[in-house]
């Protein structure tokens, strides 16, 4: 690997700017990802910080089963997005439907939405219902570490 | 030799320590909120990540002014920030001219207008009404931040040379004179909305416009406006110090005192950016038209009595 390549490398790894997207969650795991930003987990300290807008993004945090109202307005995020970029899939709607899997208004889950739109989509997993902080943090870590 | 040297420092000196007090800002910001805080090499980190990304352009977008723009601004930045490196490097006042006082006021305005520009030329209306506001926010602070000059001005004996403004302060600072200290003041305030920080980011405003005028950058052109941003986070405490504080001195004492005169103003920057609420556009404006126009005014107003020229 090139040293321009492993300096955005490790930009990217030092640096990972979330945005967080609800496609139909209860609230519960946006309320565990607003629980990384106060001060007892701080995840600035890891260099993330909440950005404003999926232009400045570089990991979507996703929630939620992906209902069908939702899911063309997060394959057209996930297309604004800069790349590279990570989809994270928090909790256990947004991984697989959870309980919600055989409701009428489900039509995700969120990996095959995004696979739709792009093949290869860097896609992490994390499932609970909700996920705890701590997880959520070793997660992305673990992803981060493997990139 | 001398202009090369102060071109290089005022070009990578000035991005060294702006990145520096990018991160000195955050650190602080977070141990307010006791929080630990990102480590130093945070804002590197950051620029670098945003230079190996995808520049994302809108479909409405006027494509080469919006890429333009932040490198105007960055430009702007660097040019007042050679000229600011080379006043302080050869401090003599028979070197010749770089640039006064007037070019660097011009070229510190450089970056407001470039994120007009580029919101403007970005097709998004959140950056429009973004735009808008640093418009205002441009024309309000904009009369004060001139009329602070007068004081040390004066005292120079009418000389728009940085050099001579340093010189002329060698026997007491601007700043220990009632019309210097007020126009000082005032300094400060026009320092925080240039900056476009909080309690003046209504141009950005995160939480009412999702980036206002930045919310279409992405990538390299995004870190260039960091970048950009960084720098004038160094230079305009720079330029403060010079015109109002004697300047930057590097022997005896000065090694300890130039360094604490940055922390000083950076520690009321940071301070004022955690403790206030952002004001409504119109708040601002009134505040610079109403408050600090009329205090600049009176400053200069005392300084021309003061140098018994009334």
């Amino acid at each position: 690997m090139s040293v321009v390549e492993r300096m955005k490398l490790w930009g990217l790894k030092k640096s990972p700017w979330v945005y967080h997207l609800n496609t139909g969650a209860c609230n519960n795991c946006d309320i565990e990802i607003l629980e990384l930003l106060t001060p007892r987990f701080d995840v600035e300290r890891l260099g993330v910080l909440l950005a404003p807008s999926p232009r400045h993004a570089d990991a979507l945090l996703v929630t939620g089963i992906c209902t069908k109202q939702a899911r063309p307005r997060l394959q057209e995020i996930y297309r604004q997005t800069p790349k590279p970029c990570l989809v994270v899939c928090i909790g256990a709607c947004a991984c697989t439907g959870g309980i919600f899997h055989d409701g009428w208004h489900f039509d995700g889950p969120v990996d095959e939405a995004i696979r739709e739109v792009d093949p290869d989509a860097m896609i992490i997993y994390i499932p609970g219902c909700p996920p705890k902080p701590e997880a959520m943090i070793a997660t992305i870590a673990k992803a981060l570490g493997d990139l | 030799m001398q202009a090369v040297i102060a071109v290089i420092l005022g070009i990578f000196g000035t991005a060294f320590f702006g990145l520096l007090f990018q991160w000195v800002d955050r650190l602080v910001t977070a141990r307010i909120q006791w929080r630990k805080g990102p480590p130093i090499y945070q804002p590197l980190a950051d620029i670098l990540k945003l230079l190996g990304k995808e520049t994302v352009v809108s479909e409405r977008a006027s494509v080469g002014w919006f890429l333009l723009a932040p490198v105007l601004g960055f430009t702007g930045v660097c040019v007042a920030a050679c000229i600011l490196w080379a006043a302080l490097l050869n401090p003599q006042p028979d070197s010749g001219f770089v640039g006064d006082l007037i070019v660097v006021v011009y070229f510190l305005i450089f970056p407001s207008l470039a994120l007009i520009l580029g919101a403007s030329a970005s097709g998004n209306p959140y950056a429009a009404v973004g735009a808008s506001r640093e418009m205002k926010l441009v024309i309000a602070y904009e009369l004060p931040f001139i009329l602070a000059m007068v004081p040390p001005i004066l005292k120079a004996n009418l000389s728009l040379k940085l050099t001579d403004i340093v010189q002329a302060q060698s026997d007491g600072v601007t700043l220990a004179s009632v019309g210097g200290f007020l126009a000082f003041l005032c300094m400060l305030a026009a320092v925080q909305a240039k900056l476009g920080v909080v309690p003046f980011d209504q141009a950005e405003a995160e939480t009412e416009l999702t980036g206002g005028a930045i919310v279409e950058y992405s990538g390299p052109a995004l870190a260039m406006i960091r970048l950009t941003r960084g720098m004038l986070l160094f230079l305009l405490p720079l330029f403060v110090i010079t015109v109002f504080w004697g300047g930057v001195h590097f022997s005896g004492w000065g090694w300890l005192t130039s360094p604490l005169k940055f922390i000083v103003l950076l520690v009321v920057i940071v301070l004022m950016r955690n403790t206030s609420p952002r004001l409504r556009i119109d708040q601002a404006m009134r505040f610079f038209w109403f408050i600090v126009g009329p205090i600049a005014v009176a400053a200069a107003f005392i300084s021309v009595y003061h140098h018994g020229m009334l």
